[in-house]
């Protein structure tokens, strides 16, 4: 949720231009999985700022805390304890909207202007349009929006718009207290990950890589993994992520296609009255019938 | 009410009440529906009160909408069996399309194309129920896999839906004399022996 804007790349359920008369850099956010320590001052920063308080939770007997994302815990830190080598490995990973290229959740959205991506690559959900009806939630390719029991909106982290807007960075990345995430343009980004990973390299993790999926046209939140090869390990990031091909169908061909062939029923109908005329009664069957009545 | 004695009762009050908030309910359905399906047909939730009132009513005029339908499905079932005579009547619907009936194989109660209609709106209604379950957000939530599936079977037997009932509100203006059987019940001898001649037979004995 932010405030409007010029440089709004694409709207949901609308199919005009949106206002993008002002452009600007693509940003992202770079989380270096190598260096977090799981201290969840990120989970902190983004309640303070955002100012949304969760409930608080029960102990599950892991670290994960939240367990899961909710309409109020916009990112979550969880905790994979994975055996490489020989050794453990505590692999952390802060989870979140990945503020997708190519996002599955405005595809779904039946809601105009429910759903905004900005020029800078920012995915957002303007809670006063939402109907929530959930319709994100089945298009998203990473399972993030969460609808709220209390208001029935859905929501998700906002990379704080309202910050990048006045040249802010995002309040996780402000907490971050080694450095783990990091914010500027995507290019930057990519140039700082790149140091990262043979910096990892050197040490030992050679398939070590940055996660920047092809599959939904790239992310504006970036991962710099060890195990770049194999980014399940990291508590079931997809590997290959793309929107499915049954959201494609139903939010793609299937409504240009379907609008017409009721169209066309309809007008059919319209002119197939108009050109072969009612379907009456004849004349002479009415005689018949009188004939047939009365004997 | 009887306009005239010599008409005949195709429908009971219970019936056609039965067929009417079956309708409504299609009605309203389809018109919120179609609104989370494309941004043209959006500004049909304003008959609701809004996207969201929208969102809120629609899965459960479906629920109540499923329920009239299996009372209507079971009232009318028999009636819609088949036979080799409706499925010469299909093979030769381009006749009746045309306008030239008078040549079609002679009928019972219900045509081979309104038998048609009626299985395939009972295909169309399970579907849209059971895929109406598997999306309904504010209810339930399945594995995403499933949702997704869900929202296509919806949309597709949705617009199936339609469509059917376009065509069959459509062959009622179409062939004049039949909405009072919807109306009020009845329609005329003559109506009957052009359109349904065995019914006609069995009700008269002519």
């Amino acid at each position: 949720m932010a405030l409007q804007s010029l440089d709004i790349k694409q709207r949901s359920a609308t199919t005009t231009p949106a206002p993008s008369v002002r452009q600007t850099t693509a940003v992202a956010k770079l989380i270096d999985v190598s260096t977090c320590i799981g201290c969840k001052a990120c989970q902190a920063a983004c309640m303070e700022w955002n100012d949304i308080r969760d409930e608080v939770g029960i102990n599950h007997g892991v670290f994960d805390n939240p367990v899961d994302l909710t309409a109020k815990s916009w990112t979550v830190m969880r905790f994979a304890e994975v055996e490489e080598k020989g050794r453990l490995e505590w692999l952390i990973r802060k989870d979140g909207c990945m503020h997708c290229a190519d996002p599955g959740c405005l595809k779904a959205c039946p809601a105009p202007g429910a759903i905004v991506q900005y020029a800078n690559g920012i995915v957002d959900f303007h809670e006063e349009h939402c109907i929530g009806c959930g319709y994100c939630i089945t298009g998203c390719p990473f399972n993030v929006p969460r609808i709220s029991k209390e208001d029935g909106k859905a929501y998700k982290c906002s990379l704080c718009s309202d910050r990048v807007a006045v040249g802010q960075a995002p309040a996780c990345a402000k907490a971050c207290p080694t450095g783990a995430i990091q914010f500027g343009s995507k290019e930057d980004m990519k140039d700082y990950a790149a140091r990262r990973i043979g910096d990892l390299k050197e040490r030992g993790f050679d398939k070590a890589g940055l996660y920047d999926p092809a599959g939904v046209g790239g992310t504006h939140v970036l991962y710099v993994l060890h195990h770049a090869d194999r980014p399940q390990l990291y508590n079931g990031l997809p590997a290959d992520p793309g929107i499915s091909p049954l959201v494609s169908l139903w939010k793609g061909a299937a409504k240009p296609l379907a609008s017409l062939a009721l169209g066309a029923v309809a007008l059919g109908s319209l002119f197939h009255y108009v050109m072969k005329g009612p379907n009456e009664v004849s004349k002479e069957t009415e005689r018949d019938v009188e004939k047939e009545t009365e004997q | 009410m009887i306009r005239d004695p010599k008409d005949l009762q195709r429908y009971t009050p219970q019936e056609r009440a039965n067929h009417w908030v079956v309708g409504i309910s299609f009605i309203l359905l389809a018109l919120s529906g179609l609104a989370f399906f494309h941004p043209a047909f959006y500004p049909l939730s304003q008959l609701f009160g809004g996207g969201t009132w929208a969102r809120i009513l629609h899965p459960y005029i479906g629920v109540f909408m499923a329920f009239f339908f299996v009372l209507m499905f079971l009232r009318f079932r028999k009636l819609n069996a088949m036979t080799p005579t409706d499925k010469e009547w299909l093979s030769r619907i381009g006749e009746m399309v045309d306008g030239d009936d008078h040549n079609m194989p002679e009928q019972g109660k219900y045509n081979g194309g309104q038998k048609a209609m009626f299985w395939a709106s009972v295909v169309c209604m399970a579907l849209l129920l059971v895929s109406g379950v598997l999306i309904w957000r504010a209810q339930f939530s399945p594995p995403v896999e499933l949702v997704r599936f869900g929202a296509v079977v919806h949309a597709v037997a949705a617009v199936a839906m339609i469509a059917l009932i376009v065509i069959h509100a459509y062959a009622a203006i179409w062939v004049k004399g039949t909405i009072r059987a919807m109306w009020y019940g009845t329609v005329t001898r003559a109506w009957a022996r052009q359109h349904h001649r065995a019914w006609y037979r069995e009700m008269t004995g002519k």
